[in-house]
């Protein structure tokens, strides 16, 4: 039961003719912190937005704590929702704000004050309290947002891009903000999001949507380490991604044999610090060389194609031009099941 | 140096040219003479206190006031919803019905006075007060629904949704979060339609009827019979009155924001 706390069966969505989701299965279990991850127009934030009620499905059902919500009207649902743009009331301040849902299901007087006193508290806004929001930066309106939906206990918490409109020291803030007041109160949270850093760093799971379907679902660590399909590959990363056929990579070249018996598998993917450079059974000629710090960045044109490789910076360089030998080892290979 | 005065005596010469007209009417106000005429004869107050004692005034003044404020109040009840649909929803017709709500700002106002008279009141048979009252909504329509509208465009949907989630029905969310949000813009729709309606000439100069009139067409029959400053002060008056709401406006609501 508990692991399908929230259930989507074959779950679709359409703006009209087009169709956004097509047949979706996910499974959330209560108290987990699942991303939806992929890039835009892939479906993910029409599939939360009709997990919140915002959109009506064309087809399938949406099952939550174990009552079918699939028609519910959004209001009723106790799925609390952090826009991307934090949709604060304008006219309201801070105080009246986290309020607003608790006035509407009657609660008045101490009770009230004490709920939205501790709501601000646990996002660190005590003393904003009295402020309008628009006086407030983008990181406090975010966590009046945030606030706003916790006091209302809801059964999920849904999360548009809650780090995207951040600069970067403020990110890293929110993103362990999320991460506490998720782990105190135990909410099921799901958040939608481009970005695969953010993804990998805050969710217990990932789900990669792609063209409105789910293209793999893992553990940070799996999708990282083993991306089902190139496109997941590419997502996170691998940017020297190959299909295989009859035992050979398919490169510009024609077909490619590798030191090694290939896995029987539709493609392989190295990350740029997966190729080894400087010796090797291939070569090819350094178009591009950047300094990273620990690392320095190559790309090499090769009779395979443009391969990107890191290596230690403290390794000498080559320089614009020169040959250099590689290798694409198997072993540092993600196999892909699928291609495409 | 001359260059240098060129702006500031432009400037002055505009403000002449706007201001002196109306410096002339009310100096002309307070004269103690019996006829309209500029330089004033004299001072006294006796024309501004005698418009007050003008029973046709009196009469004209709460009509126009009826249409004003009854007249407005009507395109807002159907500007409101009007603009918030066409804000919020992407319909067919919603280009059209702009342009025809448009449509009385464009036309002259002896077109649509005539084109009323002779299509609607006369052939239809609606009574005056009536005539005058539909004809007052639609005249304010555009300006209601285009300022309603310019502040709705500066309201991002979303707080609506969010409303909703926190437990509101979708016409709750309207009435807590979108209403109070543009507040400032129904005002001002508000004040600019009672101005427009209240300054109206035209439309109302067909419509009237016997014993039925607005203020400026009781003032311009006024005037054909009697030619006495008391009509120089009714229209001190008049526009005192408009710029007191103006700046009231302007400085509680940030009015010019919205116009």
């Amino acid at each position: 039961m508990s692991d399908r706390f929230l259930a989507l069966d074959k779950l679709s969505l359409a703006y009209g003719n087009t169709v956004a989701v097509r047949d979706l299965d996910l499974e959330i279990r209560k108290g987990e912190l699942l991303a939806l991850l992929g890039p835009s127009g892939c479906g993910k934030t029409t599939t939360m937005r009709s997990i919140a009620g915002l959109m009506t499905p064309v087809g399938g059902r949406i099952h939550l704590d174990g009552t079918d919500i699939t028609r519910m009207p959004a209001n009723k649902r106790a799925v609390g929702l952090v826009f991307q743009s934090y949709a604060l009331f304008p006219h309201l301040s801070v105080f009246e704000n986290v309020a607003f849902g608790l006035k509407l299901k009657g609660m008045r007087g101490t009770e009230l004050e004490t709920r939205v006193t501790n709501g601000l508290k646990s996002v660190g806004l005590s003393s904003f309290a009295n402020r309008k929001t628009p006086e407030l930066s983008g990181g406090q309106q975010q966590r009046v947002a945030l606030a706003r939906s916790m006091v209302m206990e809801p059964k999920v918490l849904l999360l548009d891009e809650p780090l995207s409109n951040l600069d970067a020291r403020l990110r890293l803030e929110m993103r362990t903000e999320l991460q506490r007041v998720q782990k105190e109160s135990g909410v099921t949270m799901i958040f939608v999001t481009h970005d695969q850093v953010e993804a990998l760093a805050l969710a217990d799971r990932i789900v990669v949507m792609k063209n409105g379907a789910i293209e793999q679902i893992g553990t940070p660590e799996a999708i990282y380490n083993h991306p089902v399909s190139a496109f997941v590959a590419d997502f996170v990363g691998f940017e020297n991604i190959f299909a295989v056929r009859h035992g050979r990579l398919v490169t510009a070249a024609g077909g490619v044999m590798l030191s090694g018996a290939l896995p029987d598998v539709a493609g392989l993917a190295w990350r740029p610090r997966s190729v080894s450079l400087g010796s090797g059974p291939l070569s090819g000629t350094v178009r591009g060389v950047s300094f990273a710090g620990g690392t320095r960045e190559y790309v090499l044109e090769t009779p395979l194609g443009t391969i990107k490789a890191e290596v230690d910076a403290a390794l000498p360089a080559h320089g614009l031009g020169q040959t250099v030998a590689f290798d694409l080892p198997v072993a540092g290979a993600a196999s892909l099941r699928r291609f495409g | 140096m001359t260059r240098r005065l060129f702006a500031p005596l432009t400037l002055l010469l505009v403000l002449v040219f706007l201001i002196g007209p109306f410096l002339i009417i009310v100096a002309a106000s307070f004269s103690a003479g019996d006829t309209l005429a500029f330089p004033p004869q004299g001072l006294s107050f006796k024309w501004i206190l005698k418009v007050f004692t003008v029973e046709s005034f009196r009469d004209s003044f709460v009509m126009s006031m009826f249409l004003a404020i009854g007249g407005t109040f009507a395109a807002l009840i159907m500007g409101i919803p009007a603009s918030y649909a066409m804000s919020r929803y992407r319909l067919p017709f919603s280009e059209t019905v702009r342009t025809v709500v448009s449509a009385p700002i464009i036309v002259p106002g002896i077109i649509v006075g005539l084109a009323l008279l002779r299509y609607f009141v006369v052939p239809i048979g609606v009574p005056i007060t009536l005539a005058l009252f539909l004809a007052h909504t639609a005249l304010v329509l555009p300006y209601a629904v285009r300022v309603v509208s310019a502040s709705l465009n500066n309201l991002r949907p979303d707080i609506e949704e969010a409303a909703v989630l926190l437990g509101s029905s979708r016409l709750g969310a309207f009435f807590r979060v979108v209403l109070p949000n543009i507040r400032g813009g129904i005002l001002s729709a508000f004040i600019l339609g009672f101005v427009t309606s209240f300054n109206q000439v035209p439309v109302s100069l067909f419509l009237s009827g016997p014993g039925v009139r607005t203020l400026p067409i009781d003032m311009l029959g006024y005037m054909e019979i009697v030619f006495d400053p008391s009509i120089a002060a009714l229209s001190s008056l008049l526009a005192f009155l408009s710029i007191g709401i103006v700046f009231a406006a302007e400085r509680f609501l940030g009015f010019s924001r919205y116009v």
